[in-house]
């Protein structure tokens, strides 16, 4: 099952590597990881996707919270969620295709950020699902080169009643 | 008035109360030594080996439940603790390990006796610190130590650059110190500790798993309390030995790998079992599937990791041993009044008995000198009244199996590492805490060569540690593995090739022993302990001697080899 962790730390040097040593040393999966600063000083939001089943989630969260420089960790899981990711994906476009890629791009509501003769560079914004869905439609152009973050949540502002 | 980062240190030590550090001198740390001699009320130990320096810090913390504090030079320095620093990671034991570093301009660039050491001991320390100006030194050190003692104990590293040692700043140490990411929980849930009496006032077949929280949360006296006045059977890890009083008939002895026979079998008949402070290691619970297959299990733990990582648990209590005790205590004692515990367990403790006595922890006694019968003569001198180290291996078995603990903290072990090598700098740095004890280092062959160096830090401090070394010539309990899994193929475990242990401690200024025959055991052991000096006893023990019982790696506890 994939979960979406996000993880409040104190933002100092070796946090980053604090984290994925633990998935590594713990042989977690880590699907992606993204951090930046949050409005408070000093506190980076960390976004971690992962996979596993409920009792290796649970391990995951504790294990989280139990390293020092760890403020707070949330599983998305538990919450409905607005979630993200970004992925610039540079595409084979000859004369005969490019009309099909471009119908894609319009589908998606993706972009064109570059041309040349014989490429297009399209970013695609979404969940993670829909950069996926993209992502398969596009490979038997030949895609050349994919850039992608990962991915980042928020909790929506209205949760539903449980 | 300002201080040097030096003496800023030391004075921030003197806050936190510490008396002794265990260390060894380098360049990058030589701000703190020219310092140190300006505070005689900070012992120093000088050790021959930096990994002897966390040993004994850590065998100094586990006898008094005080932080241990060691100080090495960066580089080499500080890649030698790592195996101490390992150590007491696994079993959560408290320390302050104080590395010097290279000057903070040269951080980065490969410069002489620097390492990364922050990075290196990520994973093996509760929490580590590179401090990087004079201003954070005295905050940080008040943080190392609070992180190392609160919650689940562990040890804290500080790397302090050189220049950081030298540069000039105000001194005032923090009163309080506030975290927001670092706050333990202490107090248990009331609910959850009610459930656990529910399901203990339900059961017929209950057992108590104390293990090394038990200890840490110097909670032996609750659990005694709580034992008696329900009639609980009580098993407990190796690292739960002292927890409680292993004379006690409600004790079973040590379970798992080389748990008793009765141990075993009441963890996987019971049908409630009570955890507090143990982790579930896999040598306690050999094959997980089978693991205590009928028993609904409350769990007692400060580290909510601990709970669920590998045993399903039906009541979750996160919390400080001691106060969830106390709760256990209330609770039984308030809305559970009129339970019968004695009767309703009664049957119960009846079938232990008899596990119990049809089964003892036993060998054959022949001519021979026999491990077993060297470690219960250790007891039978000592009357429990003695501070017990062990190597690990068969010695350290042994020890746990024919060694009655009374007390907590008088067994130090290297539990869940396992770090040959332990023993006996561990006693050098409980012999430093309490001076009049008598202290004593029950070694293999094996693993005492690998600190015997520390003699000499025993020797010039006056510390008469006692190393017994259950001498069969092998790295036994390998030697045991390849006996029964890999067709007798003593492989590089025959250690005939040994030095002369009576003149080892004689180089070093220490007396020597030695035993061959059994009817001068006891006379030897008594001349070493009674002797003011560190000694070695070099018992020539059987040389193939097995520890039964034994579960083979993977079985399940039931399947255990007996004698
Ligand atoms: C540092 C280290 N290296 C290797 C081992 C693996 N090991 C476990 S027990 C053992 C044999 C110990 O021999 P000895 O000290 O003579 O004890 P005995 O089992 O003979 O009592 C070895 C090599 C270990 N535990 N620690
Ligand atoms: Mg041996």
């Amino acid at each position: 099952m994939r979960h979406v962790l996000s993880v409040l730390v104190e933002n100092e040097p070796g946090v980053l590597s604090r984290i994925s040593g633990l998935f590594s040393g713990r042989g977690f999966n880590l699907d992606s990881l993204n951090v930046a600063p949050v409005l408070e000083e000093g506190v980076s939001l960390m976004t971690i996707v992962t996979r596993g089943e409920q009792q290796i989630i649970e391990q995951i969260v504790k294990q989280l919270r139990k390293l020092v420089t760890v403020i707070k960790v949330t599983d998305m899981h538990d919450s409905t969620t607005v979630e993200r990711e970004m992925a610039l994906i540079k595409v084979n476009a000859t004369e005969s295709n490019r009309a099909e890629i471009l119908r894609i791009v319009d589908i998606f509501r993706c972009k064109v950020v570059d041309v040349s003769l014989d490429e297009l560079t399209l970013e695609v914004i979404g969940d993670h699902g829909k950069v996926e869905a993209v992502i398969a439609l596009l490979e038997r152009f030949g895609i050349k080169e994919i850039a992608r973050t990962g991915t980042v949540a928020l909790r929506r502002s209205m949760q539903p009643e449980k | 008035m300002e201080y040097s980062g030096a003496r800023i240190l030391l004075e921030s030590l003197k806050k936190e109360n510490v008396d002794v550090l265990f260390g060894y001198p380098g360049g990058a740390v030589l701000d703190i030594y020219h310092e140190l001699s300006n505070h005689q009320d900070i012992k120093h130990v000088l050790v021959r080996h930096e990994q002897g320096a966390v040993h004994a810090a850590d065998g100094y913390a586990r006898a008094t439940g005080n932080v241990g504090v060691c100080l090495v030079t960066s580089g080499p320095g500080a890649t030698n603790t790592v195996t101490g620093i390992a150590t007491a990671y696994s079993d959560s034991i408290p320390l302050v390990v104080l590395t010097g570093q290279v000057p903070t301009p040269l951080i980065g660039n490969d410069a002489f006796q620097e390492v990364d050491i922050v990075g290196i001991t990520r994973p093996c320390t509760k929490h580590n610190y590179l401090v990087q100006d004079v201003s954070q030194l005295a905050s940080t050190i008040k943080e190392a130590f609070h992180v190392a003692r609160s919650g689940r104990p562990g040890p804290v590293l500080v790397d302090i650059p050189k220049d950081v040692q030298n540069q000039m700043h105000a001194f005032q140490y923090p009163e309080r110190i506030k975290m927001r990411s670092y706050n333990p929980t202490y107090k248990p849930n009331n609910n959850q500790v009610r459930r656990a009496i529910e399901l203990l006032s339900e059961a017929k077949r209950p057992l108590i798993f104390a293990g090394g929280g038990v200890i840490s949360s110097n909670s032996s006296e609750e659990l005694g309390t709580l034992v008696r006045s329900m009639q609980l059977p009580v098993t407990g890890s190796l690292m739960g030995l002292g927890a409680f009083p292993g004379d006690d008939p409600l004790w079973l002895g040590m379970l798992g790998m080389h748990g008793t026979y009765a141990a075993n079998k009441a963890v996987s008949n019971a049908d409630v079992i009570l955890a507090v402070g143990a982790r579930f290691d896999d040598r306690v619970t050999g094959k997980l599937s089978s693991f205590a297959a009928s028993a609904k299990i409350i769990h007692i733990d400060i580290d909510p990791t601990s709970i669920r990582k590998n045993v399903e648990v039906e009541v979750p209590i996160v919390g400080d041993c001691k106060l969830a005790l106390q709760g256990l205590l209330r609770v039984q004692e308030t809305e559970f009044a009129d339970v019968n515990w004695a009767d309703q367990y009664d049957e119960w403790n009846k079938q232990i008995r008899e596990w119990a006595v049809t089964h003892p922890v036993r060998y054959h006694d022949e001519e021979s000198l026999k491990p077993q019968h060297v470690v219960e003569t250790i007891f039978e001198l000592t009357k429990g009244d003695a501070i017990i180290s062990t190597e690990v291996g068969q010695n350290q078995m042994w020890t746990a199996q024919f060694y009655q603990f009374r007390q907590p903290r008088t067994l130090l072990t290297s539990g869940g590492l396992g770090t040959m090598g332990y023993g006996f700098p561990a006693a050098i740095g409980a012999q430093m805490a309490y001076p009049d004890k008598l202290v004593i280092d029950i070694a293999g062959d094996g693993s005492i060569q690998m600190n015997s160096q520390e003699l000499m830090t025993a020797v010039s401090h006056k510390l008469p540690v006692k190393i017994v070394v259950l001498n069969n010539c092998f790295l036994g309990m390998v030697r045991q593995w390849q006996e029964l899994f890999y067709d007798r193929n003593y492989c590089s475990t025959c250690m005939d090739a040994q030095p002369d242990f009576v003149k080892l401690a004689e180089a070093y200024g220490a007396e020597g022993y030695r035993v061959t025959d059994p009817a001068k055991l006891k006379e030897t052991l008594k001349a070493a302990f009674d002797s003011p000096l560190p000694c070695i006893v070099d018992v020539r023990v059987e040389a193939e001697e097995n520890v039964y019982p034994m579960v083979p790696a993977g079985a399940s506890l039931e399947e255990m080899l007996l004698v």
